[in-house]
């Protein structure tokens, strides 16, 4: 599905991304964790082509996206999250979402001024997928409602509907639970796990452990931009050099 | 009681209301230099709809707007001055020009971001400024351009006179709002505000950021020719002062105060401060003691200018109103809040 070769970012002299490695598959929830600066997002980055990589390939579903500007790649079908997502405030959830179906439409500006047939077909399946989108994460309910009015973790969902809107066949989810209670955690474990019931495969960032490790079907550690581990989230959690990434190699934690 | 007459102005009716109003205003003024200050109006209020795509939609902050304004202008004054094209050719002169010109400086200043965009296009302002001040042999330099033409009304109309005139701009204001409002509504006004929203997250939509900029930018610089071959046409005397950065930080103001990225606010800014401005010409420099004042309490208290905080007011109390029913409610509110901003 997803295949990552020896994969490079610099930043000047620092190497954000030191030659990873990785295939995630489909149809399965891959959490991506590590340190702080570890180079978590900057993987993303990567993978979604907001960043060029300094070297290695990138292969979705046998395509080769490694030098794929950022549109494009969403096009083939790789949808994602941010840590903040800054949408229209003064707008409804509804007109906020309609936007992320654009990228399957075609009208441009001829549309606009003769009021083509092809713009009206075209923003009415933008509307109704913006509607399937946030009926999917549960939110049908505050469509009208003003982004300003919404709670944090509303927020939170929103921004997986928006990447939901765009039929993605890959999701990236940059930290989601974060900044929610426990009880909401479980709420986006759920939403995950319905996601890829539906064929979607994800991949995440994640600095909460009890949702990763119960959520998880396969685990990669990046420590200082380096994959130090990877597999299930039982052998990740009994590797020495990921505790001792995170616990700083003290002797008593390593035990 | 306050509501109710928020929710009369929220109706299709008063787009009408608006029109019919702005049709009889030549007779209702009391002389015809009223009617000739708000040709003015509707003039700028053309302009700064075209700052509102690229500023208020797409979220580009354009300096050189005025700029392209003054190319508008010149671009006609030259054509029909220096080379005796008729009106109204060179008028659709004026708007390929600016068009053109907008595309490339667009495809340069665009790769900027931010601040630096808003830098780099100043800089381009102030360019034009000098280009049009002192390349004398094309522009006449700081004497300006004369016997502009004036436009001619196939037989019917004379434009020359200023009620016809109110009314010739009149038409092409209500074509730039018409215009504005279904871009505004289309997925295409939708792609702008996600990149408003932010860059990242636009591309990760899919949106191709540079080819939607470019475009926005394209129409905005058109909108300001627009503006600028009117203004050469009505007052048949231009000069490099055109270009001057204070006009495009007037229309800043004039697109603060009406509502950024709406429809209305453009309309209501510049008309408003238009009036304004005038009826405070007798304190001379000192309107600016009142001006001043205005404007910083303007913004505390309505960051979102006239029509943003109106439609915001609007939307809330109507949620508030009906608890029990909020969803459908806000449903509702949300198809008028919609159906108001394209009607205005």
């Amino acid at each position: 599905m997803l295949k990552v070769e020896h994969l490079t970012k610099m930043f000047g002299g620092l190497a954000a991304v030191n030659d990873v490695s990785v295939e995630f598959e489909m149809g399965k929830i891959n959490a991506i964790i590590g340190p702080n600066g570890a180079g978590k997002s900057t993987f993303f980055n990567l993978i979604s082509g907001l960043h060029r990589p300094t070297s290695g390939n990138i292969l979705l579903n046998g395509v080769d996206v490694t030098h794929m500007p950022c549109d494009k790649v969403a096009r083939l079908g790789v949808g994602r999250t941010f840590q903040t997502t800054n949408l229209f405030e003064q707008a409804s959830v509804l007109d906020n979402l309609i936007v992320g179906h654009r990228l399957r439409t075609q009208s441009g500006l001829w549309d606009v001024l003769i009021n083509s047939k092809r713009l009206q077909r075209e923003e009415k399946a933008a509307r109704d997928k913006a509607m399937e989108a946030l009926d999917f994460v549960g939110l049908s309910h505050i469509a009208g409602q003003f982004i300003a009015d919404i709670t944090q973790e509303e927020r939170k969902r929103v921004a997986f509907a928006l990447a939901l809107a765009t039929d993605p066949k890959i999701v990236l989810l940059d930290e989601p639970a974060a900044g929610v209670n426990p009880d909401e955690t479980v709420g986006f474990a759920a939403l995950m796990r319905k996601m890829v019931d539906n064929g979607l495969t994800i991949c995440l960032i994640e600095h909460k452990m009890d949702m990763i490790m119960s959520l998880a079907d396969k685990i990669m550690v990046l420590d200082h931009g380096e994959k130090i581990a990877e597999g299930t989230p039982e052998e990740v959690r009994n590797n020495p050099v990921v505790i001792q990434a995170y616990l700083g190699g003290d002797e008593d934690a390593a035990a | 009681m306050l509501l109710k007459i928020a929710d009369l102005l929220m109706k299709p009716g008063t787009k009408m209301v608006m029109i019919a109003f702005a049709l009889v205003f030549p007779f209702l003024a009391a002389n015809e230099y009223q009617v000739y200050v708000m040709a003015t109006a509707f003039i700028w209020a053309i302009a700064v709809y075209g700052l509102n795509i690229i500023t208020g939609y797409c979220g580009q902050l354009n300096l050189a707007h005025g700029g392209f304004f003054a190319i508008g202008a010149y671009t006609l004054g030259l054509l029909t001055a220096d080379y005796g094209w008729s009106f109204w050719p060179a008028f659709v002169g004026a708007l390929v020009m600016t068009a053109v010109l907008g595309f490339f400086v667009g495809i340069v200043s665009l790769r900027l971001k931010e601040h630096y965009f808003a830098i780099f296009t100043l800089c381009v302002g102030f360019i034009i400024y000098l280009l049009l001040d002192k390349w004398e042999e094309l522009t006449h330099g700081p004497i300006g351009v004369r016997d502009i033409a004036e436009p001619y009304g196939f037989g019917l109309v004379d434009f020359t006179e200023t009620t016809p005139f109110y009314y010739l701009v009149l038409a092409f204001l209500v074509l730039a709002i018409w215009f504005m409002g279904k871009l505004s509504r289309s997925l295409l006004g939708r792609t702008f505000i996600a990149i408003r929203n932010g860059d990242e997250l636009a591309q990760s939509l899919g949106i191709n950021l540079m080819r939607n900029k470019v475009l926005a930018f394209v129409l905005s610089t058109t909108y300001a020719g627009l503006a600028g071959a009117l203004y050469a046409g009505m007052v048949r005397f231009i000069g490099p002062e055109e270009a001057n950065i204070n006009h495009t930080f007037d229309m800043i103001t004039y697109l603060l105060v009406g509502g950024i990225g709406t429809i209305t606010g453009p309309l209501l800014g510049t008309i408003g401060i238009v009036w304004i401005t005038q009826s405070l010409q007798f304190l001379e420099e000192y309107r600016m003691i009142i001006f001043g004042p205005m404007l910083v309490i303007l913004v505390i208290f309505f960051p979102r200018g006239i029509t943003g905080s109106f439609l915001t007011w609007m939307h809330r109390k109507a949620q508030s109103l009906a608890p029990g029913k909020k969803h459908t409610k806000s449903k509702v509110v949300t198809a008028k809040t919609r159906e108001a901003e394209n009607n205005a």
